[in-house]
């Protein structure tokens, strides 16, 4: 499928009820300076939240549900440029032995992936209790930049820090990285946390998020893919868009919608309801980004 | 209580203890000098605060004497703008003033491992 039938495919699932949103940001008039010739558009899938090695009530299936996922992506329409897993890959555990035997499992069950270009990034269940060092030696860094089809992509790390903290050394990182584009550069911060305060109460925050935003405030055109809070949800701050993805162990409760963040209770009938991942189809040259949601089984 | 048997409290609680003038806002006065009324004291072990829901009067001031057992937690209740860090077997204390009723929320936000998730309380202020 080429890149424009693949856009107007993604229109026609929009207008025949299918879950596609269109995030386009404010800005888009006066991109033509930073317009890359060529660039064109590219779509990317995120999965977030697989928490390898849970084991209990909230998703008796768990240890299913990565492989199958796997499958579903596999057996997409088109294959995407690249995927990108947005933390929680395992369930955190006190033992290192143990939680390096996850992150080697995972590693293997997402090695079925036929698109090679896969990009991890750790979750506080991955990385705070060791400072992100098992992820580090089997994932690599925690935090990192790449670019593609003339978007700047952005990995920040707000859980290696167990309070939750991008802390000063990244933030100054992040600056000098943000410091060589142009104003109007199309953006993409990939974190597992939100950036904003969403629910402090039920730690979905960074402590020092809005000094992140403060640095990326700026730049005309941001999106914010992340996790963590294991639903889809949509939020601006300012011109930044931010959008949280699905898991795919057990979805939790509306922002603030109860006292606590109990997951929502296992069902049975509908072993994978409220679990899922999306595509993100990408058109830099706006620059916008149309999501669209996929449950673990198509059916 | 009396400040003389609130110091044996708190010596009871961990040795010595801390007056944190930390940043506050809102609702909550935070007076480090200040005599601070009852002391509630609050253990914090991986995954619950105890006790976990602690009541309080509307106008009251009251000083928290948290202790952590086995792990850096955190106190936070957001909607107060109080937090503290908590060393293990260090007593931390927070004077509050507690000016306005409500349900206040209030939770561990060190990610303290499987069960963190659940590591949370509540204050009830009463009018």
């Amino acid at each position: 499928m080429t890149t424009m039938d693949r856009r107007q495919f993604l229109n026609l699932m929009a207008v025949g009820g299918g879950a596609v949103l269109a995030s386009t940001l404010p800005g888009c008039a006066d991109l033509a300076g930073s317009r890359k010739e060529g660039a064109a558009d590219f779509y990317f899938v995120q999965l977030s939240d697989t928490h390898w090695g849970y084991k209990g009530p909230d998703n008796p299936n768990a240890h299913l549900t990565l492989a199958t996922t796997v499958a579903t992506v596999n057996a997409l329409e088109a294959r995407p440029d690249f995927i990108v897993f947005t933390g929680d890959l395992t369930h955190t555990t006190d033992d290192p032995v143990e939680r390096r035997r996850r992150m080697h499992e995972f590693r293997r069950i997402v090695a079925d992936l036929k698109v090679k270009n896969v990009r991890f990034m750790p979750g506080e269940h991955d990385a705070s209790l060791d400072s992100g060092a098992a992820f580090k030696e089997i994932f690599g860094a925690t935090h990192y930049t790449f670019d593609h089809g003339g978007v700047h992509f952005v990995a920040l790390d707000n859980v290696s820090d167990p309070g939750a903290r991008i802390g000063e050394e990244q933030l100054a990182w992040l600056k000098a990285d943000l410091d060589k584009l142009d104003k109007a550069a199309p953006i993409v911060i990939l974190t597992h946390r939100p950036l904003f305060d969403l629910v402090p109460k039920w730690d979905w925050a960074t402590r020092d998020g809005a000094q992140a935003l403060a640095l990326l405030m700026p730049y005309r055109n941001v999106t914010v893919f992340y996790g963590h809070i294991h639903q889809e949800h949509h939020h601006m701050t300012g011109h930044i868009a931010h959008h949280s993805a699905k898991s795919l162990v057990f979805p939790l409760p509306a922002p603030g919608s109860q006292e606590k963040r109990a997951p929502l209770p296992w069902d049975p009938a509908a072993p994978y309801r409220g679990l899922g991942f999306r595509e993100i189809d990408a058109s830099p040259r706006e620059p916008s980004y149309a999501l669209r949601e996929f449950p673990v089984v198509r059916s | 209580m009396s400040a003389g048997s609130r110091r044996r409290t708190l010596r009871r609680l961990g040795g010595w203890a801390v007056g944190l003038g930390a940043a506050a806002s809102g609702v909550v006065k935070l007076h480090a000098q200040e005599a601070a009324g009852r002391v509630i004291e609050i253990e914090a072990r991986r995954f619950a605060f105890t006790p976990a829901e602690i009541t309080a009067r509307q106008g009251e001031a009251v000083t928290l004497a948290l202790k952590a057992i086995d792990f850096m937690h955190g106190f936070f209740i957001p909607e107060l703008n109080v937090r503290t860090d908590l060393m293990p077997g260090r007593v931390v204390t927070l004077k509050l003033k507690l000016d306005r009723p409500g349900r206040y929320a209030f939770l561990c936000d060190n990610f303290c491992g499987d069960g963190h998730e659940q590591m949370n309380g509540l204050l009830v202020v009463q009018a």
